[in-house]
C-alpha cells in the first residue's frame, strides 16, 4: 500500500472515531450549555445504548426495531436522571453536581456488571452492506454508515436548535434561564428534552460504537466518554458546531498518532493536547467569549 | 388586575420581603419607589414567579398566582421588563421579539405586534437581524420593552427601566410607558428615579427595606416632605 493510501485510510478512521466522538460531545454540550453541568455519566449512556440494543438483537428483533427500542430507552433514561438526580441539586454547588454526576457514571458500570458480568460480549454487526472501493483503498460499510448517520444528526440537531419552538427555548434558557422563564418559557421542559436529545445521540453512537469495535463491556463507555469530553472541550464547552468540529479534530489526532507516532503514547498525546488548549485557549475553538455590552 | 397581599419573600434566613401588600388596579400605572436594596427587584420577582414566596398570596384577575409556574402566569397575560433588560445577547432582535410571544400561538397576531413593536421603535427594526449584545443601552431597553409586549401582557412589569441611560433616553423611555400606557396595557414600574416614576403614575408606593412605608397618588407622593428628602433630591 503506497505512503498515500495510507494516509487515506487513517484519515477515513479519523472521520470514524471523530463522528462518534462528535455524536457524543453534542449530548455533553448540549446538557452544559442548558443545565451548566458537566454530565459525566453520559459517556455511560452510550454503553446503556449499546447494551439495550444488543439485548434486542439476541431477542431476535429486527436490527432497526433493537435501534429504535434502545435510542427511546436512553433518551427515558436521561431525563429519568435528571429528574432524579440533578434536579434537586439545581441550586447546589456546581461540585456537588458533578460529584453526583461521577456517582451515576460509577453506578451504571457497576450495575450493569452485576446484571451482565464484566466479561466483553460479542455484537453483532448489523450493518450489511458492501464496502466501497476507492482506488487502493477499501472502506468498510461500518465506517461510511457511522460518518453519513453522525453527520445527517449533527444537521438535523443544528435544523431543530435553529428552527423550531423548542429549539429557541433551548437557546434562550442555555442564554439566561430566568429571562427564559420571563418569556413563557418552561425550563424544566426544556431542561428534560436536552437529556432525552442528548441520551438519544449518545445511543445512536454506542450502537455505531459497538458495530465497528465489538465485543462490548460495561465499562466501554467511559473512555470514549472522556475523550468526546475533551472534543467537547477542546470545540468550546456549550457551542453545537464546536463539539462537532472538537469531535472530528480528536478523531484524526488519534488516527495519525496511531499511525505515525505512536498507539502506546495515544491517550498521553491526546491529553496533552486538551492541556495545552485549556493553557493556551481555555474557552475552547469556538468557546464563546464571555463579553456583554452594557 | 394585580393584588398583593402580606407578601414575606426570604433569602435563607434574611427576610427580604417583609409583609407588603399593594395593588394595580385595571388600566393604572402604579410605581414602587425605592433605594438600592429596597426589595424592589426581589417582588417583582416573586409576582413572576421566579421566586417562590416564604408566605402571602399574590392575585392575578381574582386569581391566586402564588404558585402558578412562571411560564403559566406569562400566558395569563403578565409580562416583565427586567432589571438590567436580559436581551439573549447571542441572538438577533428579530429572535428576541419572537421569544416574547412565545406563550403565543396566533402566527398572525405575532407578525401584527411586531409590525406593531417596530413602528413604535423604529430603531429595531432597523437592526432587526442585528446580534442583541451588539445593540446600545437604550436599544436593548427598547429591545427588552418590545420583547415583553409581543406577550400582548394585560399587565406589563418594569423593572428600573431608567437605569444606565442618558437623561435624554430616559425622558424618551418614560413617554413610551406612557403611551403603552394609554394603548391599553395597565403598568407597574419599579424604578429609582422617584422624580420621573411620580409624575406618570397614578398611585405609587414607597418601598423601604422590605416594607411598604407610604402610598397615595403620584402627585401627593412627590409633593410629600419625606420623599422629596429622601428620593427627590430635597
Amino acid at each position: 500500500m503506497s505512503g498515500f493510501s495510507q494516509f487515506i485510510m487513517q484519515f477515513i478512521n479519523g472521520l470514524n472515531i471523530g463522528s462518534i466522538y462528535a455524536l457524543i460531545a453534542l449530548g455533553y454540550t448540549m446538557v452544559y450549555g442548558i443545565a451548566k453541568l458537566i454530565n459525566f455519566a453520559h459517556g455511560d449512556i452510550i454503553m446503556v445504548g449499546a447494551y439495550v440494543s444488543l439485548i434486542c438483537l439476541n431477542a431476535g428483533l429486527p436490527w432497526y426495531l433493537a435501534c429504535i427500542i434502545s435510542i427511546l430507552s436512553c433518551s427515558a433514561f436521561g431525563v429519568i436522571m435528571e429528574k432524579f438526580a440533578y434536579k434537586p441539586l439545581r441550586n447546589a454547588s456546581r461540585i456537588s453536581l458533578l460529584i453526583t454526576a461521577i456517582g451515576i457514571s460509577y453506578l451504571l458500570e457497576n450495575a450493569f456488571q452485576l446484571i451482565f458480568t464484566a466479561n466483553p460480549k460479542p455484537y453483532p454487526s448489523f450493518i450489511a452492506l458492501p464496502a466501497l472501493k476507492i482506488g487502493a483503498v477499501t472502506i468498510s460499510a461500518n465506517y461510511y454508515i457511522t460518518f453519513i448517520i453522525s453527520v445527517v444528526l449533527m444537521v438535523v440537531l443544528t435544523l431543530f436548535i435553529r428552527n423550531t419552538n423548542m429549539g429557541k427555548a433551548m437557546r434562550a434558557v442555555s442564554e439566561d434561564a430566568g429571562a427564559a422563564r420571563l418569556m413563557g418559557i418552561n425550563v424544566d421542559n426544556t431542561i428534560s428534552l436536552t437529556f432525552a436529545i442528548g441520551s438519544a445521540l449518545a445511543a445512536v453512537a454506542g450502537i455505531l460504537y459497538s458495530n465497528c469495535y465489538s465485543p462490548i463491556n460495561p465499562t466501554m463507555g467511559s473512555l470514549p466518554g472522556i475523550k468526546a469530553f475533551i472534543a467537547a472541550g477542546l470545540g468550546g464547552i456549550g457551542s453545537i458546531p464546536g463539539a462537532v468540529l472538537g469531535g472530528f479534530f480528536l478523531g484524526m489526532i488519534e488516527a495519525m498518532v496511531k499511525a505515525y507516532i505512536s498507539s502506546q503514547l495515544l491517550d498521553s498525546i491526546v491529553f496533552t493536547v486538551l492541556i495545552l488548549m485549556l493553557v493556551l485557549k481555555p474557552a475552547g475553538i469556538l468557546g464563546k467569549d464571555v463579553r456583554e455590552k452594557v | 388586575m394585580l393584588k398583593v397581599e402580606n407578601l414575606v419573600v426570604k433569602y435563607g434566613m434574611i427576610e427580604a420581603i417583609k409583609g407588603i401588600s399593594f395593588e394595580v388596579r385595571d388600566g393604572e400605572i402604579v410605581t414602587l419607589i425605592g433605594a438600592n436594596g429596597a426589595g424592589k427587584t426581589t417582588t417583582m420577582h416573586t409576582i413572576s414567579g421566579l421566586i417562590r414566596p416564604a408566605s402571602g398570596t399574590i392575585y392575578m384577575d381574582g386569581q391566586d398566582i402564588t404558585k402558578v409556574p412562571s411560564h403559566r402566569i406569562v400566558s395569563m397575560g403578565l409580562a416583565q421588563v427586567p432589571e438590567r433588560r436580559r436581551v439573549f445577547a447571542q441572538q438577533t432582535v428579530e429572535e428576541n421579539l419572537i421569544l416574547g410571544a412565545f406563550t403565543r400561538k396566533d402566527t398572525e397576531g405575532i407578525k401584527e405586534d411586531m409590525k406593531k413593536v417596530f413602528e413604535r421603535f423604529p430603531r429595531l427594526e432597523e437592526r432587526r437581524k442585528q446580534l442583541a449584545g451588539t445593540l446600545s443601552g437604550g436599544e436593548q431597553q427598547m429591545l427588552a420593552m418590545g420583547r415583553a409586549l409581543m406577550a400582548r401582557p394585560k399587565i406589563l412589569l418594569m423593572d428600573e427601566p431608567s437605569m444606565g441611560l442618558s437623561p435624554l433616553l430616559v425622558r424618551e423611555i418614560f413617554r413610551i410607558i406612557e403611551d403603552i400606557h394609554k394603548n391599553g396595557t395597565t403598568v407597574l414600574l419599579v424604578e429609582q428615579n422617584a422624580r420621573m416614576a411620580l409624575a406618570v403614575a397614578d398611585r405609587a408606593y414607597v418601598l423601604e427595606t422590605g416594607k411598604i412605608t407610604l402610598e397615595g397618588t403620584g402627585s401627593e407622593l412627590a409633593k410629600s416632605e419625606k420623599v422629596r428628602k429622601a428620593y427627590l433630591g430635597g
